[in-house]
């Protein structure tokens, strides 16, 4: 068997006396498309934060391509391949798009530490900015601020500046949340146009959005794995079903 | 389609890529600055004390405008230059103005390298309390160590040798420290514009705009904060022995409240990073300042006051962001500064 790209073991969150979550035992695999679901406060953006490192576990390890990382800052995590988006939008309001994802391609080439040469002479980041933003469909928006966008182009942007870290793993928290749905279709083409090659973990509520792009799926209820299995696996099981699915249909 | 060179038309990419250029009306303040030494040789001590303010300010602004430092202390590092300048030659141990101005730079940097590295962990109302203990710290200190600092009366008197060994500083007329003063501005200028327009300017304006996200694109933020903080500490030493050798004389006032109070407010009145914003704002309150003392002599400052409420309203962007709404307004196309 492989090693996975990311792994957690026995991992656990307390907040005082809260469990956010406890006893996880997660993989990744390069090229999966997993997906991660469960009710409001089953601790599905807490596990997101401890697989980055913005929450550091109470207990167990986390693994990146089975070597220990549970100590290693959110930062250098990036820097190792691991880049998320956010379930709100966390973007740079003031500064223009093609700002934004330079910000991030900058910081991935090492552009950025850099006092005494203008941003504007490095153009191998602003080309390769530009040439994300074309993939994205956002090139046309380069020159506006952020806070000028429609909330759709802006979950892009958001996913743009998580793309430009070229990510081995990738983690989306809810990337279509807050989109009208005539414009949710852009997100879900750029996901599904991602590399193959990246391991992709998708939190989301729309059944639909998961149904379709994820090869396997974990439950999560109470900060804890409730199943996992396959797409199909998981739509016939009827304890998910009485937990969660069920409760999505009867609203 | 997608080949580099259609990149590099992008609008967007190439207004990136010219962000930098000097524009023509850039050259605007240098040319004013050079106008009131000929035209006003009688207020070249006034004259002095606006740009050692506007270099001040600057300093502030690559803090607090560009990577949203939130600090009420600045003045400590004013402070530790002025007295390292002041001290070295009161004490007959360094007195020659330039290399005084390194060692002034280089003992402030280190305090905001010092301090930094406490405070820069803290971030909003925390942060600033500990900004303003930092200057009262180093004031009470200047104030007790009177054997060195002179105490509550200061050092008076310093000697300054002329510059280069031929230009004198003559506190009466004084001109020299006014061309000298301008020259020192002007490379430290040139120097915080580079370093704003940089990739690392531009990481510090991420870390403003915002903190969370600089984090997840793999910024090592607090070590940024910290450089930055060292270099604007450091520009503000330069102003600060500036002070001190054109003044010819060292005192608390360079350590105070009143002084970090004074240089946040010109900065919001002219706009904060801005990069002009500096200029303008030290123009406007010393020029107003001035004349409302003259004519207003028990309530000048009501004046000010009022201005402040009027832009802190109306204007949060300073008097330079009136002036970027007008052109908005109008509609002349201009990237941000």
């Amino acid at each position: 068997m492989t090693t996975p790209l990311i792994e957690t073991r026995n991992v656990g969150k307390n907040f005082g006396a809260l469990r956010a979550s406890h006893d996880i035992n997660f993989q990744l695999e390069a090229g999966a498309r997993h997906a991660l679901i469960g009710p409001n406060g089953a601790g599905k953006t807490t596990f997101i934060n401890l697989l980055t490192g913005v929450l550091a576990p109470s207990t167990g390890q986390v693994l990146f391509k089975g070597t220990d990382i549970t100590n290693v800052a959110q930062a250098e995590r990036v820097k190792l391949g691991i880049a998320r988006t956010f379930q709100i939008n966390r973007l740079f309001r003031g500064l223009t798009v093609l700002e934004n994802v330079y910000m991030a391609i900058s910081e991935r080439v090492g552009a950025a530490p850099f006092m005494l040469r203008p941003a504007g002479k490095r153009r191998d980041v602003i080309d390769e900015s530009i040439e994300l933003l074309e993939t994205l469909k956002l090139a046309d928006y380069a020159h506006l601020r952020v806070s000028e966008l429609p909330y759709g182009r802006q979950r892009l942007v958001e996913l743009a500046i998580t793309l430009g870290l070229k990510p081995e793993v990738l983690l989306l928290d809810e990337p279509a949340a807050g989109v009208p749905s005539a414009e949710s279709h852009i997100i879900l083409d750029a996901v599904a146009a991602l590399p193959k090659s990246i391991g992709v973990l998708i939190i989301d509520h729309d059944m639909d959005l998961v149904f379709r792009f994820a090869q396997y799926i974990t439950v999560l209820v109470r900060g804890a794995i409730f199943a996992q299995g396959t797409p199909k696996e998981i739509g016939a099981n009827a304890d998910v079903r009485a937990v969660y699915l069920g409760q999505a249909t009867h609203g | 389609m997608s080949a580099p060179t259609s990149a590099h038309e992008h609008p967007a990419a190439r207004a990136l890529a010219g962000r930098h250029r000097i524009r023509l009306w850039e050259i605007i303040p240098w040319l004013l600055a050079i106008a009131f030494y000929f035209a006003f040789p009688r207020y070249l001590g006034f004259g002095t004390e606006l740009l050692v303010t506007i270099l001040f300010a600057i300093s502030l602004d690559l803090a607090l405008g560009y990577a949203g430092i939130v600090t009420l202390g600045h003045a400590a590092f004013f402070g530790a230059g002025a007295y390292t300048a002041g001290m070295l030659a009161f004490h007959h141990i360094w007195s020659e103005p330039i290399t005084g101005l390194i060692a002034a730079a280089v003992v402030a940097g280190a305090v905001g390298l010092g301090s930094g590295l406490v405070l820069l962990r803290t971030t909003g109302l925390t942060l600033l309390m500990l900004t303003l203990c930092t200057m009262a710290l180093l004031e009470e200190a200047a104030n007790l160590g009177g054997h060195y600092t002179g105490g509550f009366d200061g050092l008076p008197g310093i000697d300054i040798p002329p510059l280069f060994g031929m230009f004198e500083f003559n506190p009466l007329y004084p001109r020299v420290q006014y061309l000298y003063v301008l020259g020192v501005l002007f490379v430290c200028f040139v120097f915080v514009r580079t370093l704003v327009y940089s990739p690392f300017g531009q990481s510090l304006t991420g870390i403003r705009e915002n903190t969370l996200r600089m984090h997840a694109v793999g910024a090592p933020v607090r070590v940024r904060l910290i450089v930055c903080y060292t270099i604007s500490a450091a520009i503000a030493g330069v102003a600060g022995a500036l002070w001190a050798q054109s003044n010819a004389y060292v005192n608390l006032s360079t350590l105070g409240l009143d002084r970090a109070a004074t240089v946040l407010i010109i900065l919001v009145l002219g706009g904060y990073g801005r990069l002009y914003g500096a200029f303008v704002g030290a123009v406007a309150y010393m020029a107003l300042s001035h004349f409302l003392s003259k004519y207003f002599p028990t309530a000048w400052q009501l004046g000010l006051g009022l201005l402040l409420v009027v832009i802190a309203l109306f204007a949060r962007n300073g008097i330079l962001g009136i002036f970027e709404t007008l052109q908005r307004r109008i509609g002349i196309k201009r990237p941000s500064p």
